[in-house]
């Protein structure tokens, strides 16, 4: 069915459907709505949920891995200086094998202080140990909520997971939402898979110690099968991808390929400005320009062979990151790029990054279009005269 | 019309709706099939600050996801905005059109801008005082919209309208009666079309 629904509350529609056990939560703009809106679902007696209204963001995370660690359903909604709050609850989240699963609103990191989009937040947490999902719009952030759940809960990778929005830009705007049907959304979402060692411990009369000292002798080990975890993630991800798609018409992989095939130059980016990208693709294919998108929406894990297959061949790649990696050399998302291409023999693409955006600057198609621009003189030489570029910024 | 997404930019004051004016637009444009955004511009929101909120329609959906700078449509709920704020920016004069709430004349507003596009007016803050009893220009500043636009029927619009607002107001039916019959008038009122 079609309905017009703001980014946060598509996502509070996904929570009430997704119905989990606990909801632990603290406001901050511009996700407030999220919990807000859910916490009305809690009083109309629309879901099952114990929801706590906790003290802090920290207090929040560590509410859900306790009602997690009691192998129960726990979700949370934040952004910026409150997902920053919760990093060393995020790290214990991940290192227990939690399953939970958080709605971020992606907002700019003080200081100088602002309400606004950019990914400094969640790319403070892409070592974490979560999984990341970027959406371009409210449908896809609806659709990896959903997903999130199956993806989080699957034997095989039992991580946390965070599907995310742009501040402001999707998660106040209100767009078009195909909604899934309760009956639709559960049958899918499913009941939670038996977490057998959690459940028997906590709860029936053996008590253990979770989160106990893990010295030099076993921390690795538990380490390694967290990263196990993610690895598995990169199998599960794309095959609940194809398992929505297949039931409900939208499937979802890795990354998006858009007028792709015969691009020979490509901008790769994440999150709402794939949207606007896709417009003035279509506006310079029609002046006969070959170029294409690539959009990413798994960051964590990341999914290098398959972009590495991708872009193979590729002339140029002008990767956007709405985040600086502060770094003296580029954003976060370039050097993982780099990386993952770098091991192509022949037909390596010349990648550029060009940061934009923070602080919510807005990004209009005439600077994507500078972007596609920039990209094409690149391809036509094959060698780049620099590497970053600062978008829509005075200086 | 058809190919394209049009867009319209909605100048108020906070306090006098122009968010839900766009919300309630867009979600009424939704009902007639379109695709739709609306979003409002977020900064210092203080009552009676210029604030200014948005609306894409399209009957393609809509991937674009930067800022509106060249409305097809702008709606003023508040003429003493007119001379405060450049509402005709980016407005193209050949093809967009300025609404504006205000007892005026068409060609007075054009004086005062020394705007040369397509002026329309309508008493919205009349309407709405003698059928919601309060100045709520909003409502029916989306019936003098419709009429402007045309993508949209009126009857469409009056029936979708008036099942949120019966959801919002479900023990004041007379705000439901007043609302609906404050686009109705707006709608057959708005001069300049």
């Amino acid at each position: 069915m079609k309905v017009a629904r703001t980014g946060n509350e598509a996502f509070a529609e996904a929570m009430r459907q997704i119905n989990p056990d606990v909801v632990a939560a603290y406001p901050i703009t511009p996700a407030t709505e999220i919990v807000q809106i859910f916490s009305q679902f809690v009083a109309d007696g629309l879901v099952k949920t114990e929801f706590v209204a906790v003290e802090s963001e920290h207090s929040a995370m560590s509410a859900c891995i306790g009602a997690s660690a009691a192998g129960i359903r726990a979700m949370t909604g934040t952004s910026s200086q409150g997902l920053a709050l919760m990093w060393e609850m995020l790290y214990i989240a991940a290192g227990l094998r939690l399953p939970i699963v958080m709605a971020v609103v992606n907002r700019a990191l003080s200081s100088p202080i602002n309400i606004h989009c950019d990914h400094s937040d969640t790319m403070g947490a892409r070592d974490s140990g979560w999984i990341q999902l970027f959406s371009e719009n409210v449908q896809e952030a609806y659709d990896n909520l959903i997903q999130a759940v199956r993806i989080a809960e699957h034997p095989d990778v039992k991580l946390p997971v965070m599907a995310t929005t742009d501040g402001f830009i999707l998660s106040h705007c209100l767009e078009t939402l195909d909604i899934l049907s309760d009956e639709d959304a559960q049958d899918f979402i499913g009941i939670s898979p038996e977490r057998p060692n959690l459940i028997k411990s906590l709860n029936e009369g053996s008590p253990i110690t979770l989160g106990a000292l893990d010295l030099q002798d076993y921390y690795f080990e538990h380490k390694r099968q967290a990263a196990e975890g993610m690895f598995n993630a990169k199998k599960v991800i794309p095959e609940i991808g194809k398992e929505f798609g297949k039931r409900f018409g939208r499937e979802y992989g890795f990354f998006e390929e858009y007028q792709f095939v015969d691009a020979e130059v490509v901008i790769l980016v994440m999150g709402s400005t794939a949207g606007t990208a896709k417009d003035i693709v279509d506006e310079m294919r029609k002046e006969g320009k070959k170029v294409g998108l690539l959009k990413l929406r798994v960051y964590r894990p990341f999914p290098a062979e398959e972009l590495a297959k991708a872009l193979k061949g590729k002339k140029a790649v002008g990767v956007m990151d709405r985040a600086d990696g502060m770094s003296a050399f580029s954003g976060p998302l370039y050097p993982d790029i780099c990386a993952a291409l770098y091991d192509i023999d022949q037909g390596r693409p010349v990648i550029q990054n060009y940061i934009y955006g923070l602080g919510g600057r807005d990004i209009r198609k005439e600077d994507i279009r500078y972007i596609f621009e920039e990209i094409i003189k690149t391809a036509k030489t094959g060698k780049k005269d620099y590497t970053l570029k600062y978008i829509g910024v005075r200086e | 019309m058809e190919e394209k997404v049009f867009e319209i930019r909605w100048h108020g004051r906070g306090g006098q709706g122009a968010k839900t004016a766009a919300l309630l637009f867009g979600d009424a444009a939704l009902s007639t099939g379109k695709y739709i955004q609306a979003f409002p511009e977020y900064g210092p929101e203080r009552m009676g600050a210029p604030v200014q909120s948005f609306n894409r329609i399209s009957s393609q959906p809509i991937r674009n996801h930067s800022n509106i700078e060249n409305p097809d449509v702008v709606v003023v709920l508040d003429v003493t905005l007119v001379g405060q704020v450049d509402v005709t920016k980016g407005l193209a004069p050949e093809k967009g059109v300025l609404i504006v709430n205000t007892p005026l004349e068409v060609e007075e507003i054009k004086e005062k801008l020394g705007y040369t596009g397509k002026v329309c007016t309508v008493d919205a803050s009349r309407i709405s005082m003698e059928t919601i009893g309060k100045d709520i220009p909003n409502t029916p500043m989306i019936g003098a919209l419709a009429r402007v636009i045309g993508i949209l029927g009126i009857e469409e619009l009056l029936e979708d309208t008036k099942k949120k607002l019966e959801k919002k107001f479900r023990n004041r039916p007379e705000i439901v009666e007043g609302n609906i019959k404050a686009i109705k008038r707006a709608y057959d009122e708005v001069k300049g079309v």
